[in-house]
């Protein structure tokens, strides 16, 4: 009886919950939703800002042969990135989980750095490795007397080190996830799989895999959204060249509306983004509110 | 293991001047260099106010709307907490063209406060996110035991809640730490003179200039301006990634 007065008192005060959520809500609506808005109306106006156009900018852009490039690259890249990103990070997590627990911190820590350091100062540090005339990788390549690789001026290359980067940077991610996932399969289920015979990598497709099935999903699904708007690295590695051949959306969009000034043209290239990262909050929404059923 | 080769590779990289190897000792050049010829103090400057101001910032919002969200019900609080977690998904490149254009009304392009406005974008609804977590996970009787006691809801907030959420208070201060010591779009789109960038966009764009790359220089100040959140990671490691694997995150 006394709970039941607590509760109805506590739910009497929704005015101070309002209050108390009321900075968050004005920022989500004057930063986030405003320009959101404000920004499908930019991408309808002229260069100058002055006339409405309608869906002339967004006409533009599909006769380009430029912006289906960036359509084609950030596909191509957040696919394949992210598929590296998942694999490696799964073995990491396996390979970590495996070894005795006092060298797992020390191993997963070192593992994480490259996660922990703003990506785009330890993309600086791979263009040094990169870079054409001194760059430290073609050195090496020297040594072992191969032939010097236009990391950078090439497109092949120039998508290939990109990548690399950003699967470096990204890797970690996953591996901590899966670790967490990993230690939170029971026991039992592997020990009871050895007594019925199982090997190795029975026990992997039907009890690891299983069990970590909508982590992985949720994990991946993140990193696509992430990768695909992704700007750090392909900026300060090539700058979208070359002849934009590595441009991705983010990228693209702040050569154009930034750099060119054209601002309603940026505004329409950026927004392109959003059916796909849209269609993807969705899925993700569906699968964390599963998780969050079966807990 | 692949990563952890290219990572030692690369940081023997950023020491050396020779490729792979010291082969003349160690030179302390470069760091008195980016002291002394370049505005790299002033961005390390700007970039701690920008950061201390972000933290707490985002600490003060999040804490307060993830208490609401987590205890006190009120109209529409669930439709808000699925939109927080929406609001998580928009990265920071759909939106920095209109935010370009309103910055620019508000007077604030070219100044580091502008990033003081719109790292929170970016911070909050992660914390609030993580915030709802741990709040929830709290009994429900320690705060009807507060509430017998005759404590408000502030009271009950900062004597019970805080100390009894410490971790997840924590790994939201690193969160939001990594995210304003990190970003790198809004300051690039937002700020052009060399006094008000910070350490990210200072270090990319002002140490290369034209074709002379001060090879050294640049390295020693990626090393610097890196140091931060690695150290302040390297001693709360634990926290944070309890934080992040309880809550769905991105990376």
């Amino acid at each position: 009886m006394k709970n039941n007065a607590l509760y109805i008192w506590l739910r009497q005060k929704p005015r101070i919950a309002f209050f108390m959520c009321l900075p968050l809500i004005l920022m989500v609506l004057c930063l986030i939703i405003y320009p959101f808005i404000y920004s499908i109306f930019l991408s309808m106006l002229n260069k100058a800002e002055t006339k409405f156009v309608g869906i002339g900018n967004y006409l533009f852009l599909f006769k380009r042969e430029t912006f289906w490039l960036v359509v084609q690259q950030s596909i191509f890249f957040a696919l394949v990135a992210v598929f590296f990103k998942a694999l490696i990070g799964f073995i990491a997590a396996h390979s970590i989980n495996a070894i005795p627990s006092k060298g797992q911190r020390k191993w997963r820590g070192m593992l994480l750095i490259p996660w922990v350091i703003p990506p785009a100062l330890s993309t600086l540090g791979w263009w040094w490795l990169f870079e054409p005339t001194y760059s430290a990788l073609n050195w090496f390549l020297k040594e072992i007397s191969l032939p010097a690789i236009p990391w950078l001026s090439e497109t092949f290359w120039a998508r290939f080190s990109i990548i690399l980067v950003n699967i470096w940077v990204g890797a970690p991610f996953f591996l901590i996830m899966y670790l967490a996932a990993l230690k939170s399969i029971p026991e039992d289920l592997y020990e009871a799989a050895s007594i019925d015979g199982a090997n190795y990598r029975q026990k992997l497709y039907y009890i690891t895999l299983p069990m970590m099935k909508n982590i992985i999903s949720i994990t991946i699904l993140f990193s696509i959204i992430v990768t695909f708007a992704n700007f750090d690295i392909v900026r300060v590695l090539t700058r979208g060249g070359p002849i934009d051949t590595t441009h991705l959306f983010a990228t693209y969009a702040f050569r154009v509306g930034i750099e060119s000034g054209d601002i309603p043209l940026g505004a329409s290239v950026s927004l392109f983004m959003f059916p796909i990262l849209a269609i993807l909050a969705f899925i993700i929404l569906r699968s964390v509110r599963k998780r969050a059923l079966e807990v | 293991m692949l990563i952890t080769a290219l990572k030692t590779n690369k940081e023997i990289a950023e020491m050396a001047t020779n490729p792979w190897l010291i082969k003349q000792g160690i030179t302390f050049e470069h760091f008195n260099y980016l002291f002394t010829k370049t505005p790299f103090l002033t961005f390390f400057k700007n970039t701690i106010i920008v950061t201390i101001s972000v933290v707490i910032i985002t600490m003060i919002i999040s804490v307060l709307a993830a208490y609401s969200l987590s205890r006190l019900k009120f109209w529409g609080s669930g439709v808000l907490a699925t939109g927080i977690f929406l609001t998580y998904l928009v990265p920071e490149t759909l939106l920095f063209i209109p935010l370009f254009k309103i910055v620019g009304w508000l007077g604030l392009l070219n100044s580091y406060w502008v990033l003081v406005l719109v790292y929170p974008t970016l911070s909050v609804p992660f914390c609030t996110w993580l915030m709802i977590g741990y709040f929830s996970s709290i009994p429900k009787e320690i705060d009807e035991a507060a509430l017998i006691d005759g404590a408000n809801h502030m009271q009950m907030l900062l004597k019970v809640f805080i100390p009894v959420a410490m971790p997840g208070l924590i790994a939201a201060t690193i969160f939001a730490f990594t995210v304003s010591w990190a970003g790198f779009l809004y300051p690039l789109a937002f700020i052009y003179s060399e006094s008000e960038m910070v350490l990210t966009v200072g270090t990319v764009t002002t140490l290369i200039k034209g074709d002379v790359f001060h090879w050294g220089g640049l390295m020693a100040g990626a090393l610097l301006a890196a140091a931060p959140p690695v150290i302040i990671y390297a001693f709360l490691m634990d926290y944070y990634i309890a934080g992040l694997t309880s809550g769905a995150t991105k990376g």
